[in-house]
């Protein structure tokens, strides 16, 4: 066949490539319309912050940004697994109670059997993700709606949490193995030399993907753009580590929860499976006609959510040195969904980044957080809760509108 | 293999759907090189006929010759291993996927690793392979990470068609492939079907529009109420001719009078086109 490069020929770039030629005026349009949903959540978060800064000088403080990030991290692991569900477009109603149930599992193992504690971490782990295999065996065989698969699941395993504490409803975690998850902090050195890594490995991991490009000629061969990335994270991660050193040091829960972000966010991203994920959550029928597993890769993303909700509850036991009955309950459930879509993650399936998990965590615990601190009672607190969730999901739903009334979806 | 016997040959392929003859001792045939229109009424056995052949609904009796050699074609995966690609007209993509990722979806290039999760996507020569593939078939899209729901209906076409070349098909077959366009776009896609052509494909046109037909088949095969209804060379045949056949109303004696006719001419074009 001849080979003539035709001047139609399209031409290979990065969306940063596109995003940058592309006018003010449409870049504002895009942040509205939520293309660049991410910016408009960091938007958020300084608003927030301001906010609450103005009405309590606290809020900013070293020692409330640190107790922040131990808040959120039971709400953002939970939250890793919704992302996937999501993209999906599914639901899992059962990962708070199986992250209670996890958590319960591991203390009576502990506490009660004397196991080891990361043997009795890696079975609250197990016990998560058979969870999360039934609850999508089940959906995907029998082409449940997922919604009253994890509903049963919700009610089944909370009974569960109770039946395993048993009379007393309560137990507590005293081995350090476990408390040390949510309560050991880093030394000033140690945190420094965790960033010097991290930015280090960003680095290369930005040369090596650059030099690929560039030697296969796609793409823009002007670096500056993965310089800029690179200043970017870095300035976080300096700034990062200097406040939390400031009080504490750097929380190991932080290092978890960021190191599970990053890890699925790759998974999504970077490999066939989380390829798969999207494939999916975009147009099943496609997926299936392209030879893709469909039912496999659906119970495969209910065991990660299932596994999240039990690390997260793991985290949340060490954290509160406690499981109870309440473990898992109230409105966990309800804020791990409601961060991601926060954030940005459709509720409609194909759309999303493991990123939102962190950043919807963070937009509701800094809510949860400064509200607190000002002394609003619970009602407010939901109330308010309640209308940023509202807000975000109108975006979600206007955003796709959009993009289908101009043949963007 | 001689250099003019047809690529894919269907001799006597009948299917029946209970008491419905959907297909009733057809016979098909396309050689390398050349477009075939499959053209007929709603419910004349066009999508029977194509689903025999991708390996969707299997026929009752009949002989299907692939380069000359009967071949059993049972499940859609016989049909792509012996290099029968099919587009239907829902094109199954994913619009929330960029062209790239749509290209590959199901045969991901990777680089290496063990286990599902930790094969990691080799998107550099998903790209490379992309652009080589699109600006060969000079299929004109913004660019290669555009998300598919983004590109216009004829656009989408052109990335199905092109999707279904990665597996290196001998034959293409196109569920519709102008339906729904607008009248730019059909051309795009039209000439797509001319550089199918162009690189020796095989290529089957089901459509309703017989101007789109005349304007890339090389042969237009007419079925009727499952029956083989026609089987013209698309220069020597005029669209009245053709709707005679699709229909059967007309002047049915001279219709069939020359019908036969053009069978054999047919079968002189089919040397020409061998040759050609």
């Amino acid at each position: 066949m001849s080979t003539t490069p035709a001047p139609t020929a399209p031409q290979a770039g990065d969306t940063e490539e596109e995003a940058k030629k592309i006018n003010p005026r449409e870049q504002l349009r895009r942040v509205v319309q939520g293309d660049l949903s991410s910016v408009r959540v960091i938007l958020g978060l300084v608003l927030i912050a301001v906010i609450f800064q103005v009405q309590e000088s606290r809020f900013l403080s070293a020692e409330n940004l640190t107790n922040l990030m131990l808040q959120i991290t039971t709400i953002g692991l939970i939250s890793v697994g919704i992302v996937y569900v999501l993209l999906l477009g599914e639901i899992d109603l059962s990962v708070g109670a199986v992250s209670g149930l996890a958590g319960a599992v591991m203390v009576v193992l502990n506490v009660q059997h004397g196991w080891n504690p990361y043997l009795a971490i890696a079975a609250a782990v197990a016990v998560g993700a058979a969870i999360g295999t039934a609850q999508g065996f089940l959906f995907s065989r029998f082409v449940v709606p997922s919604f009253v698969v994890t509903l049963a699941g919700l009610l089944t395993w909370q009974g569960a949490l109770l039946q395993v504490l048993g009379k007393t409803g309560s137990l507590n975690v005293t081995d350090p193995k476990i408390t040390g998850l949510a309560n050991i902090f880093y030394g000033k050195t140690t945190g420094w030399i965790i960033a010097v890594v991290c930015i280090v490995v960003y680095g290369l991991v930005l040369a090596i993907g650059y030099r690929r490009r560039v030697a296969a000629g796609l793409g823009d061969k002007n670096p500056l753009p993965q310089v800029a990335r690179l200043v970017l994270m870095a300035a976080i991660t300096i700034g990062a580590v200097a406040i939390l050193n400031s009080d504490r040091g750097v929380p190991l829960a932080v290092l978890i929860l960021l190191g599970f972000v990053i890890g699925m966010e790759y998974v999504v991203q970077k490999t066939t499976f989380g390829r798969h994920v999207f494939a999916v959550g975009g147009n099943d029928e496609a997926a299936r006609r392209a030879g893709i597993r469909v039912n496999g890769v659906r119970v495969a993303v209910f065991a990660i959510a299932g596994s999240m909700a039990a690390v997260g509850g793991i985290m949340a036991a060490s954290r509160l040195f406690a499981v109870n009955q309440n473990s898992g309950g109230n409105e966990l459930l309800l804020l791990a969904i409601a961060g991601p879509v926060i954030a940005g993650t459709s509720l409609f399936g194909g759309r999303g980044s493991v990123w939102t998990a962190l950043l919807g965590a963070l937009v509701i615990g800094s809510i949860s957080n400064g509200m607190d601190l000002l002394g609003l009672a619970s009602p407010i607190k939901y109330m308010v809760t309640g209308g940023v969730l509202l807000l975000a999901v109108l975006v979600d739903a206007v955003a796709k509108q959009q993009r289908q009334t101009r043949g963007r979806a | 293999m001689s250099p003019d016997a047809p690529l894919l040959q269907l001799e006597g392929i009948s299917k029946h759907f209970g008491p419905v003859h959907a297909l009733d001792r057809v016979d098909f045939a396309v050689s390398a090189g050349e477009v075939v229109g499959l053209v007929g009424d709603n419910g004349a056995g066009k999508s029977t006929l194509v689903k025999a052949i991708a390996g969707i609904n299997s026929p009752d009796s009949g002989k299907i010759l692939f380069e000359g050699r009967e071949v059993s074609i049972n499940r859609p995966q016989d049909a792509t291993s012996l290099g029968i690609a099919t587009v239907y007209q829902d094109l199954a993509l994913c619009d929330n996927l960029d062209v790239v990722a749509n290209l590959f979806l199901g045969s991901e290039e990777t680089l290496g690793g063990v286990g599902v999760v930790s094969r990691q996507l080799n998107e550099v020569a998903m790209e490379n392979r992309a652009g080589d593939l699109l600006s060969n078939l000079a299929v004109t899209i913004p660019s290669l990470r555009s998300e598919v729901g983004t590109l216009s209906g004829g656009q989408r076409q052109q990335v199905a068609v092109a999707r279904s070349l990665l597996g290196e098909p001998k034959i293409v077959m196109l569920d519709e492939p102008t339906a729904a366009l607008g009248v730019p776009q059909t051309k795009q896609v039209l000439a797509l079907i001319k550089r199918l052509r162009e690189r020796n494909l095989g290529v089957v046109v089901i459509s309703h529009n017989l101007a789109d037909v005349f304007e890339v088949c090389d042969r237009i095969v007419v079925l009727r109420l499952g029956r083989s209804a026609g089987d013209f060379s698309s220069t020597e045949v005029t669209e009245e001719h053709v709707v005679a056949a699709i229909t059967g109303l007309g002047n049915n004696a001279g219709a069939r009078a020359e019908i036969a006719e053009d069978k054999a001419e047919a079968v002189d074009d089919d040397f020409e086109g061998g040759k050609a």
